[in-house]
């Protein structure tokens, strides 16, 4: 017997036993997706603040308008616009050569994915540096530093340490949201889990596949409030 | 031009009425879900803020799993899960035929209940905003417990939670589009549905999008305007008047 089939015979479940495999193996799935969307995104959403932030009337207002749409509409939206839309200018993506990225579902999901949470975390950045205080920009330039020395050794330090709990949270919000995914046919932890509850009806899988979720959900929390515990060590008197 | 056009018509050709219908009824299941999700979420708030070991860890574990689960799973369970029980209770009552549950009244549970959580949150933060003082000036003038509640402690309640509820209203509106996965029509399961008849995706889920982003800069706009009302009272900058 494998390991993925033990949860469900330790409870004697014959559905969680048979369809315990791929449901790990959904989990997976949802972690590399989430994984791959957040790192991408984080990049994506720290540019997209610079240039609100600092750009010209045009890229910023241009950034601004990304971020309305992606944080007005639903995830859901998004994702078939990206899924069904790239099957309709098909041979427009053949000629450019991307068709063999957006024929895979998973990759539609991750690149959907990406520039919602992009778009997210543009917001959290935006906020954390602009919640330091202009004085310490002013104070780093009378001792002479450049603009990027100031912004990556004196700015980006006291922005991280502000934007660490909103990321968490768009971390976890981002784990539940590519449940989503499920609906474009990818067999993620929500995918492998709705697949078997149509093959056995029996509720307990559903059941399981929340527990998994959120166990996930607490473990990023955990790992959150050590990192910030690290990163505000200076502020704890002894 | 005039085919696109003519797919987002009224009528029969058109799928102008069928959007619009779904769009109703996206609004009115948020609409429908805000009140009960709402007040469930200051009933939570006020058992973890109770004196009682037992409510206090009661209201934890719901604010752990339903902001821990996905939404889509959590529909998913109430979905199936009222349904099966439903279908048991009537046969265990012994009446004739089936029973099936509204997707309506299942979307409406289980959107009520994640809002529930997240709004419980925006409460606890409002509720630890107003000085102990207010309480105890309110018990002093003979008040008890649910009258200084209801008018001392709630109407200064309302103005600081209406940032995060609004927040939450704003999460919610988009939330409904997952409720098209249980059959009911809302704007989502029309632009799918046009999607599978016209092979039009970017129109129709273009057109979905623009529509979910009207209602969202709606609220926003109408939220700002509440926002300034419930504030008139208040100096703006400087952390008021208190």
């Amino acid at each position: 017997m494998n390991w993925c089939q033990y949860p469900g015979y330790v409870i004697g479940n014959d559905a969680l036993t048979n369809y315990g495999c791929r449901i790990f193996g959904g989990l997976g799935t949802t972690m590399e997706l989430v994984a791959i969307s957040v790192v991408l995104g984080s990049g994506l959403g720290l540019a997209i603040a610079l240039v609100r932030l600092y750009g010209g009337v045009v890229s910023s207002s241009v950034a601004a308008a990304y971020t309305t749409f992606f944080r007005g509409t639903p995830l859901l939206a998004q994702l078939f616009l990206v899924y069904y839309g790239a099957g309709q200018i098909r041979p427009l993506l053949q000629d450019v050569g991307l068709w063999v990225y957006f024929r895979e579902a998973f990759f539609c999901a991750a690149f959907t994915f990406t520039l919602n949470t992009a778009a997210y975390q543009a917001e959290v950045y935006r906020g954390a540096i602009q919640s330091v205080h202009r004085g310490q920009w002013e104070a780093a330039r009378a001792l002479g530093m450049r603009a990027r020395h100031i912004f990556w050794k004196v700015v980006a330090p006291q922005a991280g340490m502000v934007a660490l709990r909103p990321l968490g949270n768009e971390l976890v919000i981002m784990v539940k949201s590519s449940a989503v995914a499920s609906l474009v046919t990818i067999l993620d932890l929500m995918g492998s889990t709705r697949f078997a509850f149509a093959r056995s009806f029996d509720l307990m899988v559903y059941v399981f596949a929340a527990l998994l979720y959120l166990l996930i959900v607490e473990i990023i929390r955990r790992v959150w409030d050590v990192i910030e515990q690290r990163l505000t060590r200076h502020l704890h008197t002894a | 031009m005039d085919y696109y056009l003519n797919l987002l018509a009224w009528g029969d050709k058109g799928w102008g009425d069928e959007l619009a219908r779904g769009a109703m009824i996206t609004i009115t299941l948020a609409l429908a879900t805000l009140p009960f999700g709402v007040a469930l979420g200051l009933l939570v708030a006020l058992a973890k803020r109770s004196d009682s070991a037992v409510l206090r860890a009661a209201g934890t574990i719901y604010t752990t799993v339903f902001r821990g689960v996905p939404e889509l799973l959590t529909l998913y369970i109430v979905y199936f899960g009222l349904q099966l029980g439903l279908q048991k209770a009537w046969k265990g009552l012994g009446l004739p035929g089936n029973i099936e549950m509204p997707a309506f009244v299942a979307g409406m549970i289980a959107l009520g209940f994640v809002l529930a959580a997240f709004s419980c949150e925006v409460w606890i933060g409002a509720l630890n905003s107003i000085h102990k003082g207010q309480r105890e000036g309110a018990y002093a003038l003979g008040l008890n417990k649910a009258l200084a509640f209801r008018l001392v402690v709630a109407p200064q309640l309302l103005r600081v939670a209406l940032p995060g509820l609004g927040n939450n209203w704003m999460v919610l509106l988009k939330e409904t589009s997952l409720v098209s996965v249980i059959a009911l029509p809302d704007l989502m399961f029309w632009t799918g549905r046009a999607n599978v008849v016209t092979k039009e995706p970017f129109l129709f889920f273009g057109a979905a999008c623009m529509i979910y982003m009207v209602f969202s800069v709606l609220s926003a706009w109408g939220l700002s305007r509440l926002e300034g009302r419930t504030n008139r009272g208040f100096v703006s900058g400087a952390g008021g008047t208190r």
